[in-house]
């Protein structure tokens, strides 16, 4: 099992699946974190965490902790 | 008159078309107990007027978020005769997102296709017609930031409004359609008003509407347990919903853009470029600090350049003493823009103040009621006008960083730190701002999401010292070093801020383990393609701000002028204190006014903090400017200059600009020692901030908790200033704090573990319900 929080800068993902529960779950689907969705580590912040990803053609960023919910493959 | 209610996703351009719509009408409307603006204003082009409001922007309508729920419930409650819905063409799939959502609700809607001409800029397009067709609603490109096609929106908007709109959803041909059909069904016999939304809502689990619903909420879940638990998301309907939405949006409307080129990850657009410098490993936080340094340097220097420093007599070369130049462009070197501004219109209030003072002496006005409107009322509201250049100076700064894309990569870069103390990187810029004006610093916690990190923040943004204390700290240290001989005026001042970073940090860190419990709020957030600022919407930002503070230095700040006059000109007998001449200069016998009085009334509970009863006689006068404080922070040293001028006659060597000369008569003629000085900064500096900053807090907190923000504000000052105080005056009483601070770390830990044993208790509970 590998998770978004453990892509290296410059890879390349789809979302498998997205855990957790309630409002950060609801969050990662909103912004268009779901099943399929083609995701791309573009940089990590200076301290390390959080990280950037590029999806649907828009840069998010998210936590560790929370990228850590979504499945990739 | 016609109502229409604009929707969209933050970032969208929404308040750009928002003020394009309405122009200079726009007026900004609080609602109460909404924690964002939710703006209206009139569009006044078109045949009939029409109320415009402006949502704010949401990714969509899931019951998590207050402004979601704000929205869906306006949406739902209100009826507005029509939706614009603002969708980002640069970021389609997205946005499009919110589009589904809206269409499953029967109010006649409109989509605005924004920014295509940024996409033109790339060569990309998007095939209008087809995309219209498809989504089954009327779409119009329009350039919110140009006003381009703005009435042709309008127009068909009010078309729209002819023939009544059936709400459709895109899930209708997913796995769930059958679900949501059934549901919707059943609602329409119960008569609910917008069957499908709510169908949907059930369908999905959606925590309102399984409350207003529970029995087809049972029903829906019966049925999705019989026919469709085989599924990939094995009955988890949130996540397939969201599933089925973009699944749908790939397929049938991606389609109608076609990309010039092939997007690749490598590829670098401009604002990848600079993003790449902005947010790089290393220089990513230098960057941000000096960027931070020239703002602050560009606002309240005084030495701009650090020409003064380098040319040792740049000053005097350019204008001579005493000139109008001198005054307002240099005081040793060049002044920076803020402090030009700043001078200039002191200069301006200055005049008028003694064109009154002429005119009133022309008329054979009473000295006294000349007094009342020279020094009272226009000498208070002066005093707070003069910073409103540099106060706007520092939010176009601001503004401008976050107009630009690059508030969101400093909160994406120190995020990491602030989660420490509980909060996430978006109450950094806050924070900061806070050293400018606690004001716009706290109406900037707008943009954090959860509640009680903001209000957490809000409380601490004063800790911050403000430009209007600086003055305090400046005099009174060199106060100290004049009298005493002791130390560097510099290393004072500068401890004194660091001292109010580390109590905010602390304070932070205490309450988001009791009061405000909670981990730092998840931190989703997406970052913003960079641009140039619109020149426009930065003076309509500016106007907007400059308005609120005009009207209220001459409303609350005058009354509170007018009241501290009378207090320290009258005494208890309702009559004037008098005059004494000093040096050809008449002075208000202060010493004997009501405020004297009250001085030494509560002087006693400033002992602990060094300036309570341990002083002699005229040690209230210590009392009564931490008072007067409270107004507003520049008072604090203008009461010393008034105050010295009774209380020392004989010693009264003329008055100096920085008040240090003052602050060094008072120690004179007081008797206070070193530590109960420092303790008296620490004090004005951490405790309830002046009435513009107490109002903004009120309106940013709600009145509820607003008196246990007095409270906290209180209650912190006093701790630190009598830890300050009791530790530099007889050092061991360290002993004790150190104590006191076990015990408190001990007590907020155990409080912690049986709070999170509560939580997973109730929480426990509710599942099994």
């Amino acid at each position: 099992m590998k998770f978004l929080s453990q892509l290296e800068i410059g890879e390349k993902a789809t979302v498998k699946s997205v855990n957790g529960e309630g409002a950060i779950r609801r969050r990662l689907f909103d912004m268009g974190i779901t099943p399929g969705a083609e995701v791309y580590l573009r940089k990590k912040a200076p301290l390390g965490d959080p990280i950037e990803i590029t999806l649907r053609g828009y840069e998010l960023t998210l936590r560790k902790a929370e990228a850590a919910h979504v499945e990739v493959n | 008159m016609l109502k229409f209610a604009l929707a969209g996703n933050p970032n969208s351009g929404k308040t750009t078309l928002f003020n394009a719509l309405t122009g200079s009408t726009a007026h900004v409307g609080n609602w109460p107990g909404v924690t964002v603006d939710k703006r209206e204003g009139t569009y006044k082009k078109g045949d009939q007027p029409v109320d415009i409001v402006d949502l704010p922007g949401i990714y969509s309508l899931s019951p998590y978020t207050p402004e979601e729920v704000i929205a869906r419930n306006f949406i739902l409650n209100e009826r507005p005769d029509c939706v614009i819905n603002i969708v980002d063409a640069t970021n389609l799939e997205r946005n499009l997102y919110l589009t589904t959502q809206l269409m499953e609700l029967d109010v006649p809607m409109v989509v605005a296709l924004n920014m295509t001409d940024v996409l033109d800029k790339r060569g990309d397009r998007i095939d209008v017609k087809a995309l219209e067709k498809r989504i089954g609603l009327p779409v119009v490109e329009i350039s919110a930031l140009k006003g381009v096609n703005v009435e042709t929106l309008m127009t068909r908007a009010i078309d729209a409004l002819k023939t009544p709109r059936v709400a459709v959803s895109v899930l209708k041909e997913s796995a769930l359609g059958s679900a949501i059909s059934n549901a919707e069904i059943a609602l329409k016999l119960k008569e609910v008003e917008a069957p499908l939304f709510h169908a949907v809502k059930l369908v999905e689990k959606d925590a309102i509407e399984v409350q207003t619903h529970p029995a087809e909420a049972r029903a829906a879940e019966a049925f999705i347990r019989e026919n469709l638990i085989n599924d990939q998301f094995n009955g988890d309907t949130e996540a397939a919903i969201a599933d089925a939405r973009y699944k749908y949006i790939t397929e049938h409307f991606s389609s109608t853009l076609t990309r010039a080129r092939k997007q690749s990850y490598d590829e670098l657009s401009k604002s990848d470029k600079a993003d790449k410098i902005l947010t790089h490993k290393w220089a990513g936080i230098p960057i941000f600090l000096v960027i931070m340094f020239a703002i602050f340097h560009l606002t309240f220097s005084e030495n701009f350049l650090y020409l003064g420093s380098i040319i040792p007599s740049f000053g005097e070369w350019c204008a001579v003493e005493g000139s109008a130049a001198k005054a307002i462009f240099f005081a040793g070197g060049l002044n920076s823009p803020g402090v030009i501004l700043f001078n200039a219109l002191d200069l301006l209030t200055g005049s008028i103040g003694e064109w009154l003072s002429l005119g009133l002496d022309g008329l054979g006005a009473n000295v006294v009621l000349s007094g009342l409107i020279v020094d009272g009322i226009w000498g208070g509201v002066a005093s707070v006008l003069s910073f409103l250049p540099q106060i706007l100076v520092l939010f176009l700064f601001f503004s401008i960083l976050e107009d630009t894309g690059y508030m969101a990569r400093v909160a994406f870069m120190l995020d990491r730190i602030f989660r420490r103390f509980g909060v996430s990187g978006r109450a950094f810029m806050p924070m900061i701002m806070g050293f400018g004006c606690s004001v716009p610093a706290m109406i900037n916690t707008r943009t954090m999401a959860d509640e009680r990190e903001r209000q957490a923040t809000v409380r601490v943004i004063p800790f911050f010292s403000c430009g209007a204390k600086m003055p305090i700290l400046l005099a009174v240290s060199g106060g100290i070093v004049q009298v005493f001989g002791v130390g560097n005026a510099d290393v004072i001042t500068y401890s004194m801020y660091v001292l109010g970073i580390v109590v905010a940090l602390i304070s932070l860190l205490v309450m988001r383990n009791t009061t405000q419990r909670g981990e730092a709020s998840p931190f989703i957030m997406e970052l913003p393609t960079y641009h140039l600022p619109g020149f426009k919407n930065l003076m309509l930002h500016l106007w907007d701000k400059a308005k609120h503070f005009i009207t209220k230095a001459f409303t609350i700040i005058l009354i509170s002028c007018v009241a501290i006059w009378f207090l320290s000109n009258f005494t208890w007998s309702w009559k004037h204190v008098g005059y004494v001449t000093i040096r050809e200069e008449e002075f208000a016998r202060t010493d004997l006014s009501i405020l004297a009085s009250i001085g030494q009334f509560i002087q006693p509970i400033f002992t602990p903090l060094g300036f309570g009863s341990q002083l002699n006689s005229n040690g209230w006068v210590f009392a009564v400017a931490a008072v007067l404080g409270l107004i507003a922070k520049e008072d604090v040293i203008a009461a010393f200059g008034t105050l010295a001028a009774c209380i020392a006659p004989l010693a009264f060597g003329g008055s100096s600009e920085d008040g240090i000369q003052e602050v060094a008569l008072m120690i004179g003629a007081t008797g206070i020692e070193i530590p109960a000085l420092i303790s008296f900064i620490a004090f004005n500096m951490l405790t309830i901030p002046c009435f513009a900053a107490v109002a903004a807090a009120r309106g940013e907190i709600g009145k509820e908790k607003f008196k246990w923000t007095l409270l906290f504000w209180i209650v912190v000052s006093y701790l630190a200033s009598a830890i300050v105080y009791t530790v530099g005056q007889f050092v061991w009483p360290v002993a004790i704090w150190i104590a006191l601070t076990i015990v408190a770390t001990v007590g907020i830990v155990m409080y912690n573990k049986y709070a999170d044993k509560k939580d997973a208790e109730k929480r426990l509970l509710g599942a099994r319900k």
